[in-house]
């Protein structure tokens, strides 16, 4: 306890030098900004041509860059995996800090973009070949990497949301898939009156997807227009807002969800052993789910999947949990070049079967999304069911993209206290909503933005 | 006669030479001898302690970028309640859990200073294991045997079993972890302390008609005070900076445990998570702050018994 904090200090004096050390020296070879030649992961088959840096996190990324850097005769790219989300995220900004040590392309989810954009750390690739790939993508897919008309990122893989059900318990306490929220809470309800398991589970730690349920139920927690960069609208707790809140704190005050934080090894025990009904989650939790081990032996193809219920079925809205992106960084040499990697590395048919057949993303890129073998495909996870195109596909259609805003980590660690307390049953979804939007605002005041 | 005073004058020069001037070439050996600890306290210590410093005393606005601010974050830092609950909450802690710590440390050296077979030496190595296992795994390990679900509380307890990991008691399991992993290390401090003592003094004890128990309160305590006071003071400054086991257990528990739950904690965040690097500074110096003033009140009222400093 006593001596870490130095040791970290140190540590991360020493990556910091690393890192400082290894962007220094390649760069006249080859324009990369982190890892140089010799830093990288992957080999570089082709070596007189010019280099570019990269950092991703994807499982199957070595797969991605060699089938790039076999089919490309312009540039060549060497790749590092620094860590997955916030690791990665701590690197960058500390590279960003010191101006020194970013690569030129990084992977980032898509609710971060803005966070670096407003740093300057980000570069506009509308100009350098958007034309050429812009129909590649959908217009939601876009607008989760656009900042008003200036493109930052070029989508790879989404998160179009479903609900994740146990076909054991539905059949066990005679239910079907709930299409709206109302029904989900009377089948909650039906499922503890019969002494069954919970529902669901409201975790602390998962901001974003409750993001996601407040936008699906009407909210617009931001407003942000890039040619004022300093002012920003924050509704946190509009009546969409409050009532998505209240909603799940009335679902955790009847005891029908949990309140187990999610990714942890305590709720993934929980999903395995058939503790929750239902996952309210996105398309790519199969792949996560079968790697922590669930849906295997007996267990396997008790799981199905069934459209994210509306607040109105008459007018359903599809959202969003996660999904990243590939951004060109503004410590790049060469920008353009960069941007030839931003859009071609995980854009080749090759790299996307092998990505979506082994389920590691769901695709952004509709030469995959509207490929029949993908939407046809029979999932093994869900016991043969077709969801991709029964559920995530449409879904992923119909996703009209989210705002974010430029300090979405702050927002989402001001929400996770909110949930928190939630759960702890010491406020109601409305003061929640209440105590959000004054934290947030105060916090945005503090660094300079107007609010609206 | 004269031999003896030759001897004399021989022992004394190299004495007067001592106590005065000091040779260039002999001064240059010290520097040099110096020099590897004092390049390495300059550079990982002193010059990074300047920088933070200095880059305390600006502000950095998403919005308007970097200005001089002089003490302004200071002011911030003595005046944000995510800063104060943070201090409040370490402060807390330390007084739960210092004493605790160092009874038990105390009670155990006593034994087994007292019992001396090769049960004891098996016993004092078992008792500082959990001191040389890493703190980031010994949380970890901490964290599933907490687990509901497949830690062994639920096998004990079944359905109504205690959650460590709750908001509510978080608390507890925390105490637990740091206790556990410091109580074998301050036990050795103390045991070794307790070895130190001349046995003729228990003998004379004896003799004097006292009882085990008046020796250990009477003599033993007493005179292994400056060891306690020791202790005391590097569990204080420790648990003041709390940083890895609460951040460790953020992973599992990330609901009762907000980023930041200590000042430690929010000046990681500060700098690394919201890019903060001038605001994390000035609350590494504001809790520098606290800490100080902690020890000095403390060492101030035990000035006179603590003949250690």
């Amino acid at each position: 306890m006593k001596r870490k904090p130095f040791l970290g200090a140190v540590s991360v004096f020493a990556m910091a030098s690393a890192l400082v050390a290894c962007s220094s020296g390649d760069d006249a070879s080859s324009g990369g900004g982190g890892g140089g030649a010799s830093g990288c992961t992957n080999s570089i088959p082709k070596e007189d041509l010019p280099v570019v840096s990269m950092w991703a996190w994807y499982p199957n990324m070595d797969k991605a860059i060699d089938n790039f850097n076999e089919q490309n005769d312009e540039v060549q790219v060497c790749w590092t995996n620094v860590g997955e989300g916030g690791d990665e995220y701590d690197k960058f900004q500390t590279a960003i800090s010191s101006g020194t040590g970013a690569p030129d392309v990084i992977m980032l989810e898509a609710d971060r973009i803005s966070t670096y954009q407003i740093q300057d750390a980000l570069v506009d690739i509308s100009d350098y070949g958007y034309d050429e790939v812009a129909d590649n993508y959908g217009e939601g897919a876009w607008k989760d990497v656009s900042i008003g008309d200036a493109i930052y990122g070029v989508p790879v893989d989404g998160g179009p949301m479903g609900m994740i059900y146990r076909t054991d318990i539905f059949e066990q306490y005679d239910i079907t898939p709930p299409t709206t929220w109302a029904e989900y809470e009377q089948a909650a309800q039906k499922v503890k009156d019969a002494g069954g398991p919970l529902f669901g589970d409201l975790g602390a730690n998962v901001p974003a997807l409750i993001m996601a349920l407040q936008i699906q139920k009407g909210a617009t927690p931001f407003e942000y227009d890039p040619t004022q960069p300093e002012t920003i609208g924050i509704n946190l707790n509009d009546q969409a807002s409050k009532d998505v809140l209240d909603y799940w704190a009335g679902l955790v005050d009847q005891g029908l969800v949990g309140t187990q934080d999610h990714f942890t090894p305590e709720y993934i025990s929980g999903v395995i052993k058939g503790d929750y009904a239902t996952y309210i989650s996105a398309a790519w939790t199969p792949g996560y789910l079968t790697g922590s081990g669930v849906g295997e032996g007996k267990d396997a193809g008790k799981f199905a999947v069934a459209p994210l219920p509306q607040w109105d079925p008459s007018s359903p809205v599809q959202v969003n949990w996660g999904g990243s992106a590939f951004s060109v960084t503004s410590q790049a040499d060469d920008p353009e070049l960069a941007a030839k990697v931003a859009y071609g590395v995980y854009a080749d048919e090759e790299t996307l079967t092998d990505g979506w057949t082994n389920q590691i993303i769901f695709p952004l890129n509709l030469n995959a999304l509207h490929d029949p073998e993908f939407v046809n495909l029979h999932s093994e996870f869900f016991g043969g069911q077709q969801a991709n195109k029964e559920v995530y596909v449409p879904a992923a259609n119909a996703y009209e993209g989210f705002t974010y805003s430029p300090f979405q980590e702050y927002y989402y660690d001001a929400m996770t206290k909110q949930l928190a307390a939630i759960n702890e049953g010491s406020i109601s979804g409305s003061e929640a909503a209440d105590r959000l939007q004054d934290d947030v605002v105060g916090y945005a005041e503090e660094q300079g933005f107007t609010v609206q | 006669m004269t031999l003896q005073m030759a001897e004399r004058t021989q022992r004394t020069r190299p004495k007067t030479r001592k106590a005065g001037k000091v040779s260039r070439r002999e001064q240059a050996t010290g520097w040099l001898f110096l020099a590897p600890f004092a390049l390495t306290f300059l550079a990982f210590l002193v010059a990074p302690l300047l920088y933070a410093l200095y880059l305390s005393l600006f502000q950095k606005q998403l919005i308007g970028g970097t200005s001089f601010v002089f003490l302004d974050n200071y002011s911030k830092a003595f005046t944000d309640p995510t800063f104060l609950d943070g201090a409040w909450f370490v402060v807390r802690f330390s007084a739960v859990s210092i004493p605790i710590q160092m009874l038990v440390a105390l009670g155990m050296a006593l034994i087994l200073d007292t019992v001396t077979s090769a049960f004891s030496r098996f016993s004092r190595l078992m008792i500082f294991l959990p001191y040389a296992i890493p703190t980031v795994i010994g949380a970890l390990m901490w964290g599933f045997l907490y687990s509901k679900s497949f830690g062994p509380l639920n096998d004990v307890f079944g359905a109504s079993a205690p959650d460590f990991l709750s908001s509510q008691l978080i608390f507890y399991g925390l105490l637990n972890i740091v206790t556990w992993q410091w109580t074998g290390y301050y036990m050795i401090i103390l045991f070794a302390a307790l070895q130190g003592i001349d046995p003729t003094l228990y003998e004379a004890a004896r003799i004097d008609g006292a009882s085990a128990w008046q020796i250990a309160l009477r003599i033993k305590i007493p005179l292994i005070t400056p060891a306690l006071l020791l202790i005391l003071v590097f569990a204080l400054i420790g648990t003041l900076q709390f940083f890895n086991e609460p951040e460790i257990l953020r992973e599992l528990a990330a609901g009762a445990i907000s980023p930041d739950y200590t000042p430690n904690m929010y000046a990681y965040h500060q700098a690394l998570g919201l890019a903060n690097f001038n605001y994390g500074a000035a609350i590494s110096f504001a809790l520098g702050g606290v800490v100080f003033v902690c020890v000095y009140v403390f060492m101030f009222l035990t000035r006179k018994r603590g003949s250690f400093f």
